[in-house]
């Protein structure tokens, strides 16, 4: 293995959504040297590789950005920072021109408006939304992109981040890049929870699953300040195909109904947390399996549902067909999925001010890597990746170049033999991960316990994953892709012990299933109405509660 | 779900390596792509949408209820051509116009 030895003016980790955003913004708006390191390839890496299906986030006409955040405020009880949604929302619609101007396809009427569905989504093409903001990076001349290149973790001294140390699965290198300033794109984190689908299929999960928490770990290991980890976000998608379900209640208008055929929706309540929970306690009471009434659709409406999958979850489309139940005359199953952590759908993630500078000097965070903002989705991810690039610029004006001192480079070398060299582990990264998935699922509410957890079940979670922690220590990499797998381990289980703490620090249970606590199951506004912060000092999760209002 | 990957049709091009999200392709000796993990396949299709000679299939796993179709692409100009083929023959293509949104 070599050592190569970079250096540039911004660091974007992760070349996905918000990564490939902000490297044309900072390009465009300055003069400076940009890197992306991406652990993929940025033509179809992370969230948006199969594609999407609909922007989310849009302020429709007759709506204001205001009004897109009292929504969110609304669907989050109140945990969310208005500053931040706000910030965002005022860029969502200037960010979707940028896209179409670039070629995204997005349906319009015959005035040229585009066609919205519902409040706040507008209806596009978005198979090939990730290869369109790929292109649009390359085409930058002052953006330099190394594909394959993991970053194992960033490098901060001196009260600030100097840059940061990766890996490449292709070519046995080790990279040292010193950088003035960085920006966490790395997205959320899948894979720290038993999945639905734990035999072979068990990469068919709704997050991508290549996003395994590695900027959250960064910023923890670092004692960045990380908020709202307890508000895990578990989606309802299709059975099996773990596909989503927005397309087929929203566009076709399919209604949630349990297997007496009765409605139970309303029942709960709306929120997304309400949907996952009325779904989960249909099962309970014993009315399961719940189903999108989807039967009684038009043959026109069916083949419209085929392709619109074909363009984001084409394993749906191919379950339709080969099982021969079509949506039009077999009602679609449903289920909640395992808990993932990402910051674009609830408010876990980086504690960042407006300009989503995190609170290690330097070190920024956008999409579902930065907290406090949840549904920012596709476009958000955008507008926050455009926000850091503009704050990052302005830094870099007075800030000094970034430098890792030598001791730290040589610790970081030895670190990687060793993993290369050990030899006497009976355990494989793969093992560790599935005895994690397990006892995150058992003990820290996974799907085996319709998401439920208490205190003491929690301590156990905490208790096994510090063991694990303790035996990745000796895990043996074969290649430079095993030893990304060991990292990806890691990052995940400093990401679980996050988790962990912050599920208990929350003695309330404010969001059904994203947040069920036995020993609490009450809401309590009058002491809860605080944002769960944390920072990890010597080796603790030391909790910090915040007050709501904008700091 | 996974992919399967036809050695005798591919001509080695190395695309569907490059655009796999998880880096789950790789080359062997005679620079023939197979999938190397075939376990961590997320089921994105980027593989197959790459591929210039549709040397490669998708198949869902049967612990998601599976039965033993696979499905491939072909780009026809604006259209794409998703064609799958039923464990008895049969076949079904569906066509989507890659200009068109859409509808819900
Ligand atoms: C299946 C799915 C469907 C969705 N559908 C919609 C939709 O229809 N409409 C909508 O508005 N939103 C949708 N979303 C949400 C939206 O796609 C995401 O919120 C958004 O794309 C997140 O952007 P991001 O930049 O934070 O993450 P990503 O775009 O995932 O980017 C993260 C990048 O970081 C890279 N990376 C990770 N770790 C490392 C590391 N250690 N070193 C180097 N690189 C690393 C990854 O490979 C990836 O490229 C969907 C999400 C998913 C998963
Ligand atoms: S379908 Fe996607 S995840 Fe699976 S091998 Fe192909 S590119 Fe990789
Ligand atoms: S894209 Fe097709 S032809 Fe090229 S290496 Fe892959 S399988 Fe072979």
């Amino acid at each position: 293995m070599k050592t190569e030895k970079i250096r540039t003016d911004i660091l974007i980790i992760g070349g996905g959504t918000a990564g490939c955003y902000a490297a044309v913004t900072a390009a465009e708006n300055s003069d400076k040297n940009i890197l992306i390191c991406e652990k993929a390839h940025i033509k179809r890496s992370g969230c948006l590789a199969a594609g999407v299906n609909a922007l989310n986030a849009y302020i429709t006409e007759g709506r204001t950005p205001q009004d897109y955040v009292d929504y969110c405020m609304k669907d989050a009880a109140g945990i969310a920072r208005e500053d931040l949604l706000l910030s965002l929302s005022e860029r969502l619609n200037a960010v979707t021109e940028r896209l179409e101007k670039e070629g995204l396809v997005i349906l319009k009427d015959a005035k040229g408006k585009y066609v919205t569905r519902g409040n706040r989504n507008i209806k596009i093409n978005g198979e090939n939304i990730k290869p369109l903001l790929a292109g649009m990076a390359e085409r930058q001349k002052n953006v330099r992109i190394l594909n394959r290149v993991n970053i194992i973790d960033i490098s901060v001294t001196g009260n600030r981040v100097n840059g940061a140390f990766g890996i490449s699965i292709e070519n046995d290198t080790f990279y040292v890049i010193e950088a003035s300033a960085v920006l966490i794109a790395t997205g959320g984190a899948a894979g720290l929870y038993r999945p639905n689908n734990p035999g072979f299929s068990r990469h068919k999960m709704w997050y991508c699953p290549f996003n395994t928490g590695a900027g959250y770990a960064m910023g923890i290991r670092h004692g960045a300040e990380m908020t709202t980890f307890e508000m895990r976000f578990i989606a309802l998608r299709c059975k099996n195909t773990i596909a989503p379900t927005g397309t087929l209640a929203q566009g076709v208008g399919a209604k949630q109904v349990n297997a007496l055929g009765e409605v139970y929706e309303q029942k709960y309540g709306l929120t997304t947390s309400e949907r996952v929970y009325g779904t989960v306690n249909e099962n309970v009471q014993g009315r399961g399996p719940c189903y999108l009434r989807t039967s009684g659709i038009t043959e026109e409406q069916e083949q419209s549902l085929l392709k619109a999958y074909l363009n984001m979850a084409p394993s749906q489309t191919l379950h339709w067909a080969e099982s021969g139940e079509m949506p039009s005359g077999h009602d679609v199953e449903i289920e909640g999925t395992e808990p993932y952590i990402v910051g674009g759908h609830t408010a876990s993630g980086f504690w960042v001010d407006t300009d989503r500078a995190t609170t290690i000097p330097g070190l920024y965070a956008a999409g579902d890597a930065a907290g406090g903002a949840p549904q920012k989705y596709v476009t958000g991810a955008l507008a926050e990746g455009e926000i850091a690039a503009l704050a990052m610029c302005r830094y870099l004006e007075n800030g000094a170049a970034g430098k890792i001192p030598e001791e730290e480079i040589a610790l970081r070398e030895n670190e990687i033999s060793g993993f290369l060299s050990n030899g006497d582990s009976p355990y494989t990264a793969e093992q560790l991960e599935e005895a994690m998935q397990t006892a995150m699922d058992s003990y820290a509410g996974g799907i085996g316990t319709n998401y439920r957890f208490s205190e003491k079940t929690l301590d156990e979670a905490d208790r096994r994953i510090v063991q694990l922690q303790r035996l990745s220590d000796t895990l043996h990499a074969g290649d430079m892709q095993e030893l990304m797998y060991i990292y990806e381990l890691r990052e995940r289980l400093t990401v679980c012990r996050t988790v962990i703490a912050h599920l208990k620090a929350r003695q309330e249970t404010r969001w059904h299933c994203f947040a069920e606590n036995t020993d609490y199951p009450e809401r309590d506004d009058v002491k809860w109405s605080v944002f769960v912060n944390s920072r990890f000092e010597n080796g603790n999760t030391e909790i910090i509660l915040r007050r709501v209002k904008t700091p | 779900m996974s992919i399967e990957i036809n050695k005798q049709k591919c001509v080695g091009c190395g695309k569907c390596r490059d655009v796999c999200p998880g880096t789950l392709i790789a080359l062997d000796e005679n620079k023939r792509a197979y999938i190397k993990y075939p376990r961590d396949c997320w089921g994105c299709t980027s593989c197959l949408k790459e591929c210039p000679v549709q040397a490669i299939r998708f198949y869902l796993g049967a612990d998601m209820g599976g039965t033993g179709s696979r499905m491939h692409t072909l780009k026809r100009g604006e259209l794409l051509d998703w064609i799958i083929e039923f464990p008895d023959g049969g076949i079904t293509t569906v066509t989507v116009d890659t200009k068109e949104s859409n509808k819900y």
